[in-house]
C-alpha cells in the first residue's frame, strides 16, 4: 500500500518537540557580534543627519554604519514582476539616506559584543530629520496636491485587467449592485521573529548565512549581486523557522545588512530582531479598498463584474512589487461565470510600512469584496444567498475556463473541478453538524447569530519549475534535497512521503533536507502553495529515475532481466522469486565509482536530480460556513462554528492538509475580527506590541470542521496534487463578514473589516436605519 | 562596568554556575549562556509565551525574569520533558493530534500544559473540560495551528494520566 495518502507523523515533530529545532537564533558562532539596526522614528522627513559618534565610543561596540557607509545606490530589487511594469524608482533603499518614508526604517546599522550593550549603543545614535507631512490614506495620496512620497508621484501603478465588455452588459443590465467595502492592513506575523547569522570564512572569501527561508536560492543571488562576488560563495544552510505566511524569507534590508557587516568585520554577525521591531519592519499586508459592482439579467446571472480598487502598499515597492495588487483584481472572479470583467487597481504608496504578500494575497481581499457583493445581491434580488452563488458558478463542463489575463506572467486557466457540488456538499454538511439549529437558537437572548457563506477560488503550484535530487547511501538510506524550504508546514513529510512511494521504501528510510542552496541549488523555494505541486512532482520524478536506476544496476548484479525486477520494500526482487533480492543499499554499493557494475562513462553512484516544469498553475477552491454570535451592546463577536470545505485534487497526508486549513482559517478570522496595524495622524504606529496587534487565542476561536474534499486530481501534474496552503485563510474573511452582516441583517455591505467591537456597534445602529423604508 | 552575579540553579536536574549580569533575561541565560536553545523567544514583553518554563514547578515567562531571580532555583525547559529520544506522553500526545506545525510556539505550550497537568494531578482533580483546557492555553499565542490540536492533546494526556495514575 501508497504511503500517499496517509496519516503518517510528522517527521519534524521529534525534534521540535524535544527543544533540539534548529531556528536562526539556536546557531551561534565563535566570535560573533550582536546587530542592532537603527530605525526612523518619524514616518515622512528629510534625514539631516545621522551621527554615530556617540554611539561608537559606547562600551563593547565594534562597528557603527550608517547609508553614507555603504556603497551607494543600494535598493532592494523586486522579485515578482508582472505586468511590465517598472517600478524602479520605488524600491527600499538598504539604509535611508536622505529621506524616511514609514516609522522604522533602517537608517544605521550598530554592532556590539552582546545585544544588550549593541541596544545601549543604538540608542545613543543621534538622528536629525526635518519633518514633512505624513501622508497615510491612499485615496488622499492619490490625490493631486497631496505631499509626494516620491518626485514621480504616490500612485506606483495604475492598471486594469479583463476582458469583454463590460461597460455595455452594465447598460444592458436588468439589475446593477454596487457597494463599498475596505480591508484592514494586517499581516502574517509568525511567532519567530526574524533571525540571522552572517559567518563569514576568510581563508575562501565565502560567506555562510543562517536564517534565510522561503527563497534561498534567490536571496543568496540577490545578495551575491549586491555585496558583488560569485553566487557559489553565499552558502544558505538549512534551518527551522518559525512559520512563514509569505512575510519570513523575503529579501529585506537587514538580509543586506547583516552580511556586509559580517564581510566588512571579518567576524560573525548575529541578528534577532525584536517583536516591536518586526512589527513595523516586516511586510504589511491586505490594505485595500473597493468598489465593486456587478451586472445582472433577469434571472440573477451575472453578465458583468466591475472592480476599482484603491490598494494602500506603504512607503515602498519590496520584493512582491506589485504581485499582491495583480492578484487581487486577477482573481477577483474567482469561481464564477463572469462573461465581461474589468478590475483597475492603483497602487498608492504612503508613509506606512512597506507591504507584500500573507497568506493567499489578494485572494482574501478579493473574496471579501466578492462575496459582500454577493450577499447584497442576493438580498437585493430576493434570491437566496447559495442559491444566488449556485445559479452562477462554473460548471464542470465549463472547465478549463480560460480567462483573458495573466497572473504572475501566467495564463489564467482554471483547470478542473465541480464547483456547484463542492457549495452544495458544504452546506449539507453544516446542516449535518447542526450549525442551522445553533443559529436559531438566539431567539430568547439580545445577542444575535447569523451564518455567513463564501466560495473561494486559490491558485497553486506556481512554475516554472522546481528540481530535486535524491540519493541512496550504501546502507540503504535515502536522502532527498529538495528545492522547498521548511517553515513549518510539514514539507518535509510530505516529500518523504512522496520519495517514499516512488523508490518503494520505507518511509523512516528517507530523510530530507530543505532551503540548503548547496545541497540543492536549483532550488526555487516554498511559496504560492507550491512545494507540494511543484517541489513534491520534481521528488517523485527523482525518485523514480533513482528506482528505474536501481533495477538497472541490479538486473546486472542478479543477472536478470530489467523488466523480471521489482522495487519494493528497500530491495530489487525477482518477480515470482523473492529469495533473490539485493537490498537498496548494496545497489548502492554497486553504482559506487570503481564498481565491476559500472559501464564505462556511466556516472558513479545510485542518485538522479530532475526537475518538475510546469507553465500553469493549478486552481484549488472551496466553500467556508461561518456561525457567529454577535453581542449588538457591545459590539463583539464571537465565531461559534466555522467550517472550511476544500478540494486538494489528492492529499499526501490528509492530517497536514487539515491542519493547514484548521490554522489559515484561524488566521483568517484574526485579520476579520481583531487583527490591524493602526496609526496615529503623524504616521506613528499605534500596533507595536501584541498588547494592540492581538492575534487569536485558544479562547477566541472555536473548533474548525473540515471537509477534505479529493474529487478533482489536478490534470497538470503527474501526483494530481493542488495546493493547501491557502485554502483555509482564502474565505475566512468572506465569511465572517457574511455571517456577521446576516447577524445584523444588513441590507448594505459591513464597508470594512477588522468587524472590531466599535464598528460592530456602529453598523448595529446603522443597520436599523438601513432597513428603514426597505420594502 | 557590567553589574555581574554569580548564581547557582539547576536545570532539568543539572546544576549550573556562571557570572551573569544583573539584567540578563532569564531566556537570554538560558538560551545563550547555557544552551538551552528550545526556550524560544517570541515577544520579549510577556504575551506570547513562548518562553515559558517551569521555576521550581510553576509556570513562569522566561522573557520577564531576570537570570538572576533564578539563583538557587530549579528550572525545567522543554529539554527536559523526554528521556533520550523517547517523547513523554504529552510530547507524542502533541505528534498525534497534529498540535504543532513550525513548533516554535510549541514549548511553551508544553511547559504550561506540563504545570497545569501535574496541579491537577496532585490536587486529585478530575478530567478537566474542553473550555478549561482552551481557557488555561490562551495565555500562549500559536499562529500556525488553530490550537485545536493542542486541545485535544492536553485532553487526551489528562485523560490516559488519569487512567494510569501516572503523574
Amino acid at each position: 500500500m501508497s504511503v500517499i495518502g496517509t496519516r503518517v507523523p510528522r517527521k519534524e515533530d521529534p525534534r521540535l518537540l524535544r527543544g533540539c529545532g534548529r531556528f536562526g537564533d539556536d546557531v551561534s558562532a565563535a566570535g560573533q557580534v550582536w546587530a542592532r539596526v537603527v530605525r526612523s522614528p518619524i514616518a515622512h522627513g528629510r534625514v539631516r543627519q545621522v551621527d554615530l559618534t556617540q554611539a561608537r565610543r559606547a562600551d563593547g561596540v565594534i562597528a557603527a554604519a550608517a547609508a553614507s557607509d555603504l556603497p551607494a545606490g543600494l535598493a532592494i530589487p523586486v522579485r515578482l514582476a508582472v505586468q511590465g511594469i517598472d517600478l524602479g524608482g520605488y524600491l527600499q533603499p538598504v539604509l535611508a539616506a536622505d529621506v524616511v518614508r514609514y516609522v522604522g526604517e533602517p537608517l544605521a546599522v550598530v554592532a556590539a559584543a552582546d545585544p544588550y550593550a549593541a541596544e545601549d549603543a543604538a540608542e545613543l545614535v543621534e538622528i536629525d530629520i526635518d519633518e514633512a507631512p505624513a501622508v497615510l490614506d491612499a485615496a488622499e495620496a492619490a490625490r493631486p496636491g497631496s505631499p509626494l512620497l516620491f518626485p514621480a508621484g504616490n500612485v506606483a501603478a495604475d492598471f486594469t485587467l479583463g476582458y469583454g465588455d463590460a461597460d455595455a452588459a452594465f447598460q444592458r443590465a436588468a439589475h446593477v449592485v454596487e457597494i463599498d467595502v475596505a480591508i484592514g492592513r494586517h499581516s502574517g506575523v509568525p511567532l519567530e521573529p526574524r533571525t540571522l547569522l552572517a559567518d563569514p570564512d576568510p581563508r575562501a572569501g565565502s560567506l555562510s548565512i543562517f536564517g534565510m527561508t522561503k527563497v534561498p536560492v534567490f536571496n543568496r543571488d540577490v545578495l551575491a549581486a549586491m555585496l558583488g562576488i560569485d553566487q557559489d560563495l553565499i552558502h544558505v544552510h538549512a534551518v527551522d523557522a518559525g512559520g512563514g505566511f509569505g512575510v519570513r524569507g523575503e529579501f529585506y534590508p537587514e538580509d543586506y545588512l547583516v552580511p556586509w557587516l559580517a564581510r566588512t568585520l571579518g567576524r560573525p554577525v548575529k541578528w534577532a530582531e525584536d517583536r516591536a521591531e518586526h512589527l513595523v519592519a516586516v511586510n504589511h499586508s491586505r490594505q485595500q479598498s473597493h468598489r465593486i459592482a456587478a451586472a445582472f439579467d433577469a434571472d440573477g446571472r451575472i453578465t458583468a463584474l466591475a472592480d476599482e480598487v484603491v490598494h494602500d502598499n506603504g512607503a515602498y515597492c519590496r520584493t512582491h512589487g506589485i504581485a499582491v495588487p495583480e492578484l487581487t483584481v486577477a482573481m477577483l472572479p474567482g469561481p464564477y461565470r463572469v462573461p465581461a470583467y474589468r478590475g483597475r487597481v492603483r497602487v498608492v504608496l504612503t508613509n506606512k510600512t512597506p507591504c507584500g504578500t500573507y497568506r493567499a494575497p489578494g485572494r482574501y481581499e478579493g473574496a471579501i469584496a466578492r462575496e459582500q457583493l454577493l450577499d447584497v445581491a442576493a438580498g437585493r434580488l430576493g434570491v437566496d444567498r447559495i442559491e444566488l452563488r449556485r445559479r452562477n458558478l462554473l460548471r464542470p463542463a465549463d472547465l478549463p475556463h480560460h480567462r483573458a489575463m495573466t497572473t504572475l506572467g501566467t495564463d489564467v486557466v482554471l483547470d478542473t473541478g465541480d464547483y456547484p457540488a463542492l457549495l452544495a456538499a458544504a452546506a449539507a454538511e453544516a446542516e449535518r453538524l447542526g450549525y442551522h439549529d445553533q443559529a436559531r437558537a438566539d431567539a430568547h437572548t439580545a445577542r444575535r447569530r447569523g451564518l455567513g457563506v463564501a466560495v473561494f477560488l486559490e491558485k497553486s503550484g506556481l512554475g516554472p519549475r522546481d528540481t530535486a535530487d535524491v540519493a541512496v547511501s550504501e546502507a540503504g538510506s535515502v536522502r532527498v534535497f529538495s528545492g522547498g524550504t521548511s517553515l513549518g508546514q510539514g514539507i518535509e513529510t510530505v516529500l518523504a512521503q512522496i520519495a517514499a512511494d516512488a523508490l518503494g521504501v520505507d518511509l523512516r528510510a528517507v530523510d530530507v533536507v530543505n532551503g540548503d542552496t548547496q545541497l540543492q541549488p536549483f532550488g526555487t523555494g516554498s511559496w504560492a502553495s507550491r512545494s507540494t505541486v511543484v517541489a513534491g512532482n520534481a521528488v517523485h520524478r527523482a525518485a523514480s529515475a533513482v528506482r528505474a536506476r536501481a533495477a538497472q544496476v541490479a538486473a546486472r548484479m542478479l543477472e536478470a532481466a530489467e523488466e523480471d525486477l521489482v522495487v519494493a520494500d528497500g530491495a530489487v526482487r525477482v518477480r515470482g522469486d523473492p529469495a533473490v533480492a539485493v537490498g537498496l543499499g548494496d545497489v548502492a554499493r554497486a553504482a559506487a565509482a570503481g564498481s565491476p557494475y559500472l559501464r564505462p562513462g556511466e556516472p558513479a553512484g545510485l542518485a538522479a536530480r530532475r526537475s518538475f516544469d510546469v507553465t500553469h498553475m493549478t486552481y484549488p477552491y472551496g466553500v467556508h460556513i461561518a456561525l457567529v454570535e454577535v453581542d449588538p451592546g457591545t459590539g463583539q463577536v464571537r465565531v461559534v462554528r466555522y467550517l472550511v470545505a476544500s478540494e486538494v485534487g489528492r492529499a499526501i497526508n490528509p492530517t497536514l492538509v487539515e491542519g493547514q486549513l484548521r490554522g489559515g482559517a484561524a488566521q483568517g478570522i484574526g485579520g476579520a475580527l481583531l487583527e490591524e496595524f493602526t496609526y496615529d495622524q503623524t504616521g506613528q504606529p499605534q500596533a507595536i506590541t501584541f498588547m494592540e496587534y492581538q492575534m487569536p487565542t485558544a479562547a477566541d476561536l472555536p473548533p474548525i470542521d473540515v471537509l477534505l474534499a479529493q474529487l478533482a486530481p489536478s490534470p497538470g501534474n503527474p501526483l494530481g496534487v493542488m495546493g493547501a496552503g491557502e485554502g483555509g485563510i482564502s474565505a475566512a474573511g468572506a465569511a465572517v463578514a457574511s455571517a456577521v452582516r446576516d447577524a445584523l441583517g444588513l441590507t448594505g455591505s459591513v464597508a470594512r473589516l477588522p468587524l472590531t467591537p466599535s464598528r460592530v456597534r456602529g453598523l448595529a445602529e446603522a443597520g436599523q436605519d438601513q432597513n428603514v423604508g426597505l420594502p | 562596568m557590567k553589574d555581574m552575579h554569580r548564581i547557582r540553579l539547576r536545570v532539568n536536574g543539572h546544576e549550573h554556575e556562571l557570572a551573569v549580569e544583573a539584567r540578563r533575561t532569564l531566556a537570554d541565560m538560558l538560551r545563550h549562556d547555557l544552551g538551552y536553545t528550545g526556550t524560544h523567544l517570541g515577544c520579549e514583553h510577556g504575551i506570547c509565551g513562548a518562553c515559558t518554563v517551569l521555576v521550581d514547578g510553576c509556570p513562569a515567562r522566561a522573557c520577564l525574569m531576570f537570570g538572576v531571580q533564578a539563583d538557587g532555583a530549579e528550572v525545567s525547559t522543554v529539554e527536559g520533558l523526554s528521556t533520550g529520544e523517547e517523547l513523554s506522553d504529552l510530547q507524542q500526545a502533541f505528534s498525534d493530534h497534529h498540535a504543532l506545525q513550525c513548533g516554535f510556539c510549541t514549548p511553551g505550550f508544553l511547559m504550561l500544559a506540563e504545570a497545569y497537568l501535574a496541579e491537577r494531578g496532585a490536587a486529585g482533580s478530575g478530567p478537566p473540560t474542553e473550555a478549561e483546557v482552551r481557557e488555561l492555553i490562551a495565555s500562549n499565542l500559536c499562529r500556525c495551528t488553530g490550537y485545536q490540536g493542542i486541545v485535544e492533546a492536553v485532553l487526551a494526556t489528562a485523560r490516559s494520566r488519569r487512567t494510569t495514575g501516572s503523574p
